[in-house]
């Protein structure tokens, strides 16, 4: 194995921040330079994670692929330990996709220190690939962590005017969550003696060393820190204000990456950790899933700014991939999964769109517009393409994820698919009639008459994105093909406890596990 | 009587830095007005022999670790990591503290004897394993550190806190001395080890009347009830140099009112030293107490956390602020004093390495964004320095992110290895109280770096540029901090081994 093979994830996870640097050398006059080396680097991060994804190969009967490890902290025993296996490479390759698009939507709108602007976006970067390649505990909570610094200087400084506010709310709740879950590391390492997630299963396996009230409180302890950073519904509030006040790359990775490490971490850590209590908790968390796709929607429905809208969008989205986590279904959960990345890049879109629409006219009220189809068809077209893909039109990409959630909760419960499908027509409703309210009818603002259409730039960020939008819906099989083994052995991990743990009859799941 | 030359060995860094105050004390009519900048220089060459002499101390097989004239002081792995750690920040302040003294035309010989002189008190207190010796420590460099906390004595604030600090620091050591003196009592010494060997004797007066109150609670021999109140008040005496809840009330205004440069000295130097005698009387000699130390500990530790954050969050003037935070961070190592055993002792002497490089950093820095006579000292003050100073800026960053305890940073490793502890020793529910604190302290942290980076600025602070000794320890101070937060294997180790002579 190559040099460049053993240390693929190492090289994506610190590029950018080798590109942050560069930056900083960089004279702060030099805007343009600074421009185009962060586009370099995050377009080269961009190109080593589709070779990653492309070369993780699904048939290896080793799920984690890509590791490597070596010792970081010697007392208490902390690692250096990257893998990847269908679901965080997924991740990784979304996080680098959305960067240089990131990028580009900020190419022209952020003029005042652009240099602090990008060191900020690379750093971010760093700190998301590091989120989802890491194997060990503590390396996942420092770059959980450290990941929040950029974001907040990102909202804080470039974001719009309530933008020190909601930045603030923004750490503050993320780490009221991660102050429970470092407590659950520490408890956890109490009892395994170590911090590797690798180590901690197989501690935890059948016979695990736990009480079920300790099981539980750990649950607890990471399950609130994830549901505060997806967010599922009560913990949600942060969101609105995050969303609007950040500048719209702020946005996009917010709601592309960022949202997703909440239901990763519920994957990657609640899910096989702690199944007994996973199965306990499902009914709720469920019951709060649902809660949060139908008021996200209500809400969305009802919001005068459009940046709101999409934002509250967003919470009803990650509604379903919770949804899709907690009714334990291999095809839910590769739903779920698909849900995540499809979210990102289409929810993602719309926060771009609706920044280029703010940088034209300065106001995102949907009652400023009116009509625009006639005066940026180019652009009226875009935005139907990606409302489509965001309200789950079949044959693009917010279809797949949405329709295997769905037959996964049927399964599991046949209320939770009728309120889920409910959340569905409620989605269609909130964006169908945004679009006709911003885009129909005649012009009743003089202002939007001459609006500019997309530029070059802005086309091509639209183009990259509609392609997969469209690749996704129609060939959705390359992507669940690399989660199968995934899913697999952590359906097979929930059912080996539950059935040592409480001896049921394997007939009460037929159906369960491919 | 001469003493033996292996006594004096062992105690030759406090010896080296007692000549150099004095020899700098003499020196200071000789040298004429413009080159007093020499004395501090004479100050570093001080710590830096009294440096050797502890290196000498602890590599050598001559004379080698030990106690020194009859067990009053003990020289072991514990006392000398404390003595590194005392005259890196005597150092540092001494280096950053030069040219403040010079722009505000204060530069006097005393300044570095007093810092001297503070740090050999400082040194006899983590060395001391002789109860009147840690007493005598305490006072020498709590005089020592009166005196610098109104060393610009034309300023009514810094006068101001210089008495309180003496007034209530004085009644505080009356308290220790109280302590001791039971301890006396009861056991006849104030050698600790013999102290402790008494108590824990069978044989002692108190055992048969402490035998029938175990029998009559059926519970394990109680530790003696005028040991207790000793050490209730020996912990009084303590906690006011600690400034942990409630006798923390003197901080912010001391801290306020001292020139910055001595409150970097004090805010670190005096509270690290109380902390090595908390660890060595409560944690080492007066261990078998500790079913009765704990809960004072555990309260104690619980109320200064929230005091000193919840405190900090109406602060608008930085220097009381930080005053606050280092409140709250004496709360955070009492955690690692509370969780104890070699996994506490150690996690609270690599905290306090941590605490040192993030607060000696911070003061120093804003002793010089302040401008002459400290004026600009509000976090308005601070509006817009991210635009008009960027390296500033940025390095004041690293120190509220350190501070804040946010990963990659010593303060982040120094806060895991606490919580660890305190985990480990099924501390679960102050952990999360700690936990929750310090996700308190981001607000205000945070707070500084909104005025800096979020504003526009009237960019008032200081124009001048930081001259090259603060430029030093501003570079070993964030050097420090990302090494102590990346690479800790080094320091980790270190502070094991250092924790090692409480236990046996």
């Amino acid at each position: 194995m190559s040099w460049y093979t053993a240390h693929i994830l190492s090289i994506i996870t610190f590029l950018p921040l080798v590109g942050a640097v560069v930056i900083a050398f960089l004279g702060r006059e030099k805007a343009s330079a600074i421009r185009w080396t962060a586009l370099i680097f995050s377009v080269l991060t961009f190109m080593i994670t589709v070779c990653l994804y492309t070369r993780f190969d699904p048939q290896n009967i080793k799920i984690m692929q890509f590791e490597e490890l070596s010792p970081w902290m010697v007392l208490p025993p902390v690692n250096y330990h990257l893998g990847v296996d269908g679901l965080s490479a997924l991740m990784i390759l979304l996080a680098g996709f959305l960067t240089p698009l990131s990028v580009l939507v900020s190419w022209s709108s952020i003029t005042s220190r652009p240099k602090e602007f990008f060191i900020f976006l690379l750093a971010l970067e760093t700190g998301m690939m590091g989120v989802f390649a890491s194997l060990d505990l503590v390396l996942f909570f420092v770059f959980w962590e450290v990941m929040l610094i950029p974001m907040y200087f990102l909202i804080g400084i470039w974001g719009h005017e309530r933008r020190v506010y909601a930045a603030i709310k923004f750490v503050l709740f993320t780490m009221v969550g991660s102050a429970l879950m470092l407590t659950g590391i520490i408890y956890l390492y109490n009892i395994t003696g170590t911090f590797d997630l690798q180590g901690i299963m197989s501690h935890l396996g059948a016979f695990s060393p736990l009480s079920p009230t300790a099981e539980r409180w750990l649950f607890l302890a990471f399950f609130i820190a994830f549901a505060i950073k997806v967010p599922i519904f009560p913990f949600h509030t942060w969101l609105p204000d995050a969303h609007v006040e950040a500048p719209t790359a702020g946005s996009v990775i917010l709601a592309g990456v960022l949202l997703k490490m909440g239901t990763y971490g519920m994957l990657r850590f609640c899910l096989p950790l702690f199944p007994e209590a996973s199965r306990e908790f499902a009914p709720v968390i469920c019951v709060l899933a649902i809660i949060g796709i139908i008021y996200g929607a209500l809400v969305a429905m009802v919001q005068p700014d459009l940046k709101k809208l999409v934002a509250y969008s967003s919470v009803a989205h990650l509604g379903f991939c919770v949804l899709g986590i907690f009714v334990f279904r291999p095809e839910a959960i590769e739903g779920a999964i698909y849900q995540m990345f499809s979210h990102g890049v289409s929810t993602g879109a719309l926060f771009m769109l609706v920044g280029m629409l703010y940088e034209r006219r300065h106001t995102r009220l949907i009652s400023e517009f009116g009509g625009l189809a006639t005066s940026v068809p180019i652009y009226s077209t875009f935005f139907l393409i990606v409302v489509l893909s965001s309200l789950g039109l079949p044959m693009l990409n917010g279809f797949v994820g949405e329709f295997l959630i769905i037959v996964g909760s049927y399964y599991s419960h046949a209320a939770y698919a009728a309120f889920a499908s409910a959340g569905v027509v409620l989605a269609a409703v909130y964006l169908l009639w945004m679009y006709q309210r911003v885009f129909y009818g005649e012009i009743t603002n003089e202002k939007n008459r001459t609006l500019p259409d997309c530029n070059f730039r802005e086309k091509l960020i639209l183009t990259i994105i509609v392609v997969v939008i469209i690749a996704m819906g129609v060939y959705p099989q390359p992507f669940l093909r690399r989660m199968d083994k995934g899913v697999e052995s952590l359906m097979l991990r929930m059912e080996k406890h539950t059935v040592i743990m409480t001896d049921r009859t394997p007939a009460g799941r037929v159906g369960v596990g491919r | 009587m001469i003493p033996h030359p292996v006594d004096m060995m062992r105690i030759s860094p406090e010896i080296l830095l007692s000549a150099f105050a004095v020899v700098i004390m003499v020196m200071e009519p000789f040298v004429s007005t413009g080159h007093k900048k020499l004395l501090g220089w004479m100050a570093m060459l001080g710590i830096v022999a009294a440096g050797g002499a502890t290196a000498h101390l602890s590599l050598f097989a001559w004379p080698g670790m030990g106690p020194a004239f009859n067990g009053a002081v003990n020289a072991d792995e514990f006392s000398s990591y404390f003595i590194y750690l005392f005259l890196f920040v005597s150092g540092l302040v001494i280096l950053g503290s030069m040219d403040y003294l010079e722009r505000d035309h204060a530069q006097h010989g005393e300044f570095y004897a007093l810092v001297l002189m503070g740090t050999v008190g400082m040194c006899f207190m983590a060395t001391s394993t002789d109860l009147i010796m840690i007493f005598l420590g305490l006072e020498i460099s709590s005089i020592s550190t009166y005196i610098l906390a109104g060393y610009r004595r034309s300023d009514p604030l810094c006068n101001e806190a210089s008495l309180k600090y003496f007034l209530l620091g004085s009644f505080a050591t009356a308290f220790l001395l109280y302590g001791i003196a039971f301890v006396y009592g009861l056991t006849g010494t104030t050698n600790l080890l013999k102290a402790a060997a008494e108590l824990n004797d069978p044989l002692h007066w108190t055992s048969y009347m402490r035998a029938a109150l175990s029998a009559q609670l059926g519970a394990p021999l109680p530790w003696p009830a005028l040991g207790q109140v000793a050490l209730i008040l020996m912990f009084v005496g303590l906690a006011f140099k600690l400034s942990t809840a409630p006798f923390q009330i003197w901080a912010p205004d001391v801290y306020q009112g001292a020139p910055a440069p001595v409150t970097a000295f004090m805010s670190v130097g005096p509270k690290a030293a109380a902390f090595a005698v908390l660890l060595r009387v409560f944690l080492g000699s007066f261990s078998s107490a500790s079913a009765f130390t704990f809960w004072v500990l555990w309260i104690s530790a619980a109320l200064t956390m929230c005091v000193g954050n919840l405190g900090a969050l109406w602060q608008s003037n930085i220097k009381r602020l930080l005053a606050y935070s280092s409140i709250a961070h004496a709360g955070y190592v009492l955690v690692g004093v509370t969780a104890g055993g070699s996994r506490g002792i150690s996690a609270v002497l690599y905290y306090l390495v941590a605490y040192a490089l993030m607060n000696v950093g911070v003061f120093i820095l804003i002793a010089y964004l302040a401008g002459a006579g400290e004026r600009l000292v509000d976090i308005d003050d601070y509006k817009g320095l991210a635009s008009a100073r960027p390296a500033v800026a940025a390095c004041l960053t690293v120190f509220f992110l350190s501070l804040a305890g946010f990963p990659a940073t010593a303060g982040f490793l120094g806060k895991f290895y606490i919580f660890r502890a305190a985990i480990h020793s099924h501390l679960v529910g102050l952990t999360i109280l700690a936990l929750l604190n310090s996700v308190v302290s981001v607000y205000y942290y945070f707070k500084i770096i909104v005025a800096m980076y979020m504003h526009e600025g009237k960019t008032e602070t200081s124009e001048a540029i930081l001259p090259w000794p603060v430029r030093a320890v501003l570079a070993v101070s964030i050097l420090g901090i990302f090494w102590l937060g990346l690479a800790p294997n080094g320091f980790a180790g270190l502070s094991t081994l250092a924790s090692m002579p409480l236990l046996k």
